[in-house]
């Protein structure tokens, strides 16, 4: 397949994941802020625009004053916001285009069909009203376009640069919550694993769909490091940063037994591989979870230029 | 069923209001359906092509930026006998404009024997003087060829252009025929209706079949070359190559490698055999041609010339399409089959002739005039539809470059009934069959694209400007 369409499909699959973590995140911040009072909730927004990188951009449209309809029409549908849901999806109809004859017409027409009805659902500054309805669009095409891949795309290498996107974009996704929620909840390091509150990590649970099966887990305990441990090493997790790297691990074998050989970023994924094999919770907090975070974030952008080079998606 | 036409040809209906022999069968369906049954399966159809992705991008309309072309629901049907004799004088006349290529590139001899006048290639930019002295691989310029047809009676089809160049729309055939074919199963079990759908694979080894020396026997990887996504056509590039099993590449994604011009894949850089391009002549290669193109690639006609690829169609094929040498087209076909012409042409006069500029002159607002490379509908007069204003403006241009027009009669095209809020009413419309050229032979692909003016009475079925398409039957025996 041409370096080309590698890289459209990669960045197809990165798009809707990012644009379906944004929607949770949005959800998460949405609730919390119901919760709250005034300036909690405005705080609860801000920290929604930062984790999501928005801030120079929010605070030049808005300035410093963080309110939910501001907050998440500008990650909606903002034309100023090159990185908002709307233009996400766009560039993931995009790519899809370009890749067009590489997937299916299941694929296609299930990105299509929810670019359609975003961009309609879009077409008017939301409300909180209709927040929910929005949201749900968002991720219900993810769902969509995830299960037309399942059920009819061929089990080759498009496939797995798409996993291989897909996976990329989720362990990204993760850390950065781990990483913002970190910030903002811990003034010092001598606070992890004290006097947490639970709302605030239920929040984070919720920001990636994974309060009901922590709880389940967990008979319903709230612990920080408890939630840590699920959200990096907990294998069984979809969202977690083990279940991500197991998947990348799998697409990226894949990869290697079709092309008769492994490339660079075989390597690269062994030694973070090593990471998470060898890591317990305990030992990630002695490091630093932010240092441990800041690293992983890293290599995974490593890894995601290694790709994109191993496999010719540019010149 | 009640449709009238007072002064045109009408394909279905008699003048006495009697269906013709073609769309007997059709009819005869048509009489057995609900009245709303057209219209709610019209927007289903259209939900349809918006789900699939069936657009088209209109230049310099932002707003806009994909639009549907409008599908009407009302098959355009033609007789077995009809085509057989219509497929006859496409043979002879795609065969003609090969021969006549070969020697317009090689020694002229249709110029030499005085059959057609050197001024229309001098400083012609259609014509490529990088081409002379060279054959391409297998003898084929034109490996595809659209040829615009206009019905005016029963008997009566006219050539009305030639698509030498890169000819658009198969997809729209193939898609129209799906489309008819989900909405209307039980209709295709009545009326039996020769197949479309192996085009692409009738493409492929058409193509395949033209492989460069460089090839050197091993199975030819073909490609499509798209000038991307924005381009007007893409969905249709990225049609054939996914039905092809083609790769669709940019320009970008080749360049020359061991002499080959390969493309970048996954595993590197791999030679591509022979590369069906929709790129015009002039972005082809900026080495060659336009200095600033980056559609095309740098050095890709040096290593045409040498034998390493094959470009289909042809570079220099468009001087075909030339509405001058046009004109000329009964001569050129019996000067390279020794036959007559089985097409006609539509009478055309050479505005760069004294005579015939002084009749279209005079008889400026009966005439239909067009620009010698225009196309598209772009740049073209419509006499009878025009004002005062906007012909005497036509005058002003056509004097001061005669050389640049030709006029022709306006002709009262064929209609066929589409589908309108108010029922059936006619509307006019002309076919562009789809011709594949290969060393093998000629391959015609029964039907093509039928194009319809939507508006009553108006005679422009071009897509770009509100025109529709149907699905075109050919009946089978």
């Amino acid at each position: 397949m041409l370096g080309r369409s590698a890289n459209g499909i990669f960045w197809l699959f990165r798009y809707l994941e990012r644009a379906e973590n944004i929607s949770r995140l949005i959800e998460a911040g949405f609730r919390m802020a119901l919760t709250r009072d005034a300036s909690d909730a405005s705080d609860e927004w801000r920290s929604l625009i930062v984790t999501l990188g928005l801030r120079p951009g929010f605070e030049a449209r808005h300035g410093t004053e963080y309110t939910g309809p501001h907050v998440f029409n500008y990650i909606l549908r903002d034309k100023d916001n090159p990185g908002s849901v709307m233009a996400m999806t766009e560039m993931a109809r995009t790519n899809a285009r370009m890749v067009r004859g590489g997937i299916t017409r299941e694929v296609w027409e299930s990105v299509n069909d929810g670019w359609m009805k975003l961009k309609e659902a879009l077409a008017r500054p939301v409300t909180e009203t209709r927040l929910g309805d929005v949201l749900d669009l968002v991720r219900r095409q993810s769902t969509q376009v995830r299960g037309a891949m399942e059920g009819t795309m061929l089990r080759n290498e498009i496939y797995n640069f798409a996993r291989l996107g897909s996976f990329i974009e989720r362990a990204d996704n993760t850390a950065r919550i781990l990483d913002v929620k970190y910030y903002v909840l811990l003034p010092s390091i001598s606070y992890v694993g004290s006097s947490l509150d639970n709302v605030q990590w239920e929040n984070v649970l919720r920001s990636v769909a994974g309060e009901r099966a922590y709880r389940w887990l967990n008979a319903g305990r709230m612990d920080p490091r408890g939630i840590a441990e699920f959200l990096i090493l907990d294998g069984r997790f979809p969202r977690s940063l083990a279940f991500c790297y197991s998947k990348l691990r799998s697409n990226l074998a894949s990869l290697a037994r079709e092309y008769g050989g492994e490339m660079h970023s075989h390597e690269i994924l062994r030694d973070a591989d090593c990471r998470f094999h060898q890591a317990t919770i305990e030992a990630i907090f002695e490091q630093g979870l932010h240092e441990f975070i800041g690293g992983f974030i890293r290599s995974n952008t490593a890894l995601a230029l290694q790709i994109q080079r191993d496999y010719r998606f540019i010149d | 069923m009640k449709t009238t036409s007072p002064s045109s040809y009408d394909e279905m209906l008699n003048a006495d209001g009697s269906v013709r022999p073609a769309y007997a069968g059709y009819c005869q369906w048509y009489d057995q359906q609900p009245p709303d049954l057209l219209r709610r399966k019209g927007s289903e159809a259209e939900a349809f092509f918006r789900r699939t992705g069936i657009t088209f991008n209109v230049y310099g309309n932002e707003d806009a930026e994909e639009r549907l072309i409008p599908f009407d629901m009302v098959p355009r049907i033609i007789t077995a006998q009809q085509w057989r004799k219509l497929s006859r004088g496409i043979e002879q006349r795609v065969r003609a404009l090969n021969a006549f290529l070969h020697d317009l590139y090689h020694r002229q001899e249709i110029v030499r024997s005085g059959r057609l006048p050197a001024r229309l290639l001098k400083n012609n930019v259609a014509f490529l003087p990088e081409m002379v002295g060279f054959t391409p691989p297998g003898g084929v310029y034109t490996h595809i060829v659209g040829i615009d047809l206009v019905r005016t009676g029963e008997d009566d089809f006219m050539v009305l252009e030639d698509n030498a160049r890169t000819p658009s729309g198969v997809s729209y055939m193939l898609e129209n025929r799906e489309t008819m074919m989900a909405m209307f199963p039980e209709l295709f079990t009545r009326v039996r209706v020769r197949e479309v759908s192996d085009y692409p694979r009738r493409l492929a080894r058409s193509l395949a079949a033209c492989a460069p020396p460089a090839c050197d026997g091993k199975k030819p990887v073909v490609a499509v070359l798209t000038p991307g996504i924005y381009n007007s056509a893409y969905f249709e590039h990225a049609f054939l190559a996914d039905q092809m099993g083609a790769e669709l590449v940019e320009g970008s994604d080749l360049r020359v490698e061991n002499g080959r011009i390969a493309m970048r894949t996954t595993r590197g850089y791999q030679p591509i055999d022979v590369l069906y391009r929709r790129v015009d002549d002039e972005y082809l290669d900026p080495l060659t041609f336009n200095p600033n193109s980056v559609l095309g690639v740098s050095g890709i006609m040096d290593v045409y010339r040498a034998g390493g690829i094959t470009i289909a169609n042809a570079p220099g094929t468009g001087i075909c399409d030339d509405k001058a040498i046009y004109s000329f087209m009964p001569e050129i076909v019996e000067f390279y089959t020794g036959e007559k012409p089985i097409l006609q042409n539509v009478p055309t006069w050479r505005c760069a002739e004294p005579d015939s500029l002084k009749y279209v002159l005079d008889n400026l607002a009966e005439l239909v005039v067009k620009e010698v490379h225009g196309s598209g509908g772009y740049g073209m007069l419509i006499g009878p539809t025009s004002s005062r204003k906007e012909l005497a403006a036509f005058e002003a241009k056509l004097r001061a470059k005669p050389e640049n027009y030709i006029a022709q009669p306006t002709l009262s095209l064929s209609t066929v009934p589409i589908l309108t809020k108010a029922g059936l009413a006619p509307r006019h419309v002309d076919l562009r069959p789809f011709v594949l050229v290969s060393p093998n032979g000629i391959d015609i692909t029964p039907g093509g694209l039928t194009r319809v003016a939507l508006k009553k009475g108006s005679l422009v079925v071009n897509s770009s400007q509100g025109g529709g398409t149907k699905d075109s039957w050919v009946l089978d025996d």
